[in-house]
């Protein structure tokens, strides 16, 4: 039995996750768990992911939760090239680094982007006011400023001369805000060749077939949302609609 | 030059790695950054670290944020004992799993709890909404139960039969919860003994030693100046 990756492409993590498979041609059976049709709450799934979160991994009897373990996990296995997570203890820590700091900043504001234009509408019915989502706006550029500032510089990429764990995390998670209509890299040059840079290192096409069911996100504005995941995120909800 | 640990022992994850280079016989030098004087704000801090935290880390012209990090560095150049990090691969990624996941888990919950219970009523001078606070207690209940049922399970640590960076993380943060006055342990026996197991691999005294400052901690925000300051603390 293979390798076996249980991904939603919507979900920024599993991006991170599919492109560096690919991008590492290394063998997996991708398990779709779609989100929205609740499939992350089946008994089946659970017995992968008790969290009930995607991605998720299971090599033999090997189950692992969390893109950042799988990620890591998946290089040391296959002895990935090095630049995605340097032998180098300074260049190792840099990528460390910023793989922390994204939990509670970049991936705190932006999904919350895809919450204002997409998921609420579609779990309530109704638009939220402007003055939500440019709130969520100024959250982000906070972080994005802090981005540019600390961890990009003047750098091609977040450590160094070449792409990294940290770049590829970054820029599947910036991609979600730009998929509902909200360019983070307009007026933001510097972030804006930086992302270029990324797309290229992995490849036009891999790149765009990982983000095509995001980029179509609005074709999924009818879509009947599972009512296990209605519950799911409710406080969520309830915290964003404050 | 010796590397310098910059950390306030107020902060649950400069007590982590406060402990680790103890427990470790990493030579560093302490440099006190007083949070609740608002030192992490001063420039010469941001030349540290920019995002104004701690713990940060400096090693010559090397600066590092982040505890995560800051851990991982110190295991690698100091060649600390394997159990820390564990070079089997399916150990070390379940070492991975739970940093990673305790940032918005356990670390947030443990955070907002202790906000809500101790530093919001001292910033507005007067009780905490029983509101609020219940939410806070049942979020990091919830939470803790994750913790009990995926990550530490019926194992003596959270990877197998030792203690790992994981333990260390973790055993910071729900201190910072009986700081504030839950003992989070009480009614949880199996939690109580993993505690009692990361106490004993630490070292009672070390562990003492690093929590003491805790204890302090609530009338030493009182004092604090600044009100800025104390909102950019955690």
């Amino acid at each position: 039995m293979g390798l076996e990756l249980y991904l939603d492409l919507l979900s920024q993590p599993c991006r991170a996750v599919y492109i560096f498979a690919k991008k590492n041609r290394i063998p997996f059976e991708f398990k779709h768990v779609e989100l929205f049709k609740g499939q992350q709450f089946t008994e089946e799934f659970k017995k992968v992911n008790m969290l009930k979160k995607v991605p998720a991994l299971k090599d033999g009897p090997f189950l692992l939760a969390e893109s950042t373990a799988i990620l890591l996990y998946l290089s040391r296995k296959y002895n990935t090239p090095d630049h995605w997570y340097p032998s180098d203890i300074e260049a190792r820590a840099r990528v460390d680094e910023y793989l922390s700091w994204h939990h509670t900043n970049i991936r705190a504001n932006a999904p919350k982007t895809m919450w204002i234009k997409v998921l609420i509408p579609l779990l309530t019915g109704q638009s939220l006011p402007p003055e939500k989502l440019q709130e969520v706006m100024e959250g982000l550029a906070t972080s994005l400023k802090q981005f540019e500032e600390k961890f990009l510089q003047d750098k091609p990429f977040i450590v160094g001369s070449e792409i990294s764990l940290a770049d590829l995390v970054a820029i599947v998670e910036l991609m979600q805000p730009v998929a509902v209509g909200c360019d983070v890299f307009e007026d933001r040059p510097k972030l804006a060749e930086w992302r270029n840079r990324v797309e290229e290192a992995v490849g036009e096409e891999l790149f765009q077939q990982a983000h095509e069911l995001i980029l179509n996100i609005k074709e999924l504005s009818n879509i009947q949302v599972d009512p296990r995941l209605k519950e799911q995120l409710t406080p969520v909800l309830l915290k964003m609609l404050k | 030059m010796v590397v310098e640990l910059y950390l306030d022992l107020l902060c649950q994850p400069c007590r982590s790695v406060y402990i680790f280079a103890k427990k470790n016989n990493i030579p560093f030098e302490f440099k006190h950054v007083e949070l609740l004087k608002g030192e992490h704000l001063c420039e010469e801090f941001d030349k540290v670290n920019l995002l104004r935290k701690v713990p940060a880390l400096r090693d010559g012209n090397f600066t590092l944020a982040e505890s995560i990090a800051i851990l991982l560095y110190l295991s690698r150049k100091f060649n600390t004992p394997d159990h820390w990090y564990p070079s089997d691969v399916q150990k070390r990624a379940r070492v991975d799993e739970y940093l990673s996941w305790q940032h918005t888990a356990i670390r947030a919950q443990g955070c907002n709890f202790y906000r809500t219970k101790v530093l919001m009523p001292l910033l507005v001078g007067k009780p905490f909404p029983a509101e609020r606070l219940e939410r806070a207690v049942e979020d990091l209940k919830s939470t803790m139960k994750q913790f009990e049922e995926k990550f530490l399970q019926d194992k003596p640590f959270i990877v197998g039969s030792e203690i790992s960076l994981a333990d260390l993380m973790a055993i910071a943060e729900l201190m910072q919860a009986l700081g504030a006055g839950w003992d989070v342990f009480e009614g949880r026996p199996k939690l109580t003994e993993w505690r009692h197991r990361v106490e004993e691999a630490i070292g009672k005294e070390l562990f003492r030693e690093a929590h003491e400052v805790k204890r302090d901690g609530a009338k030493m925000f009182v004092d604090a100046p600044n009100e800025t300051q104390r909102l950019t603390w955690c």
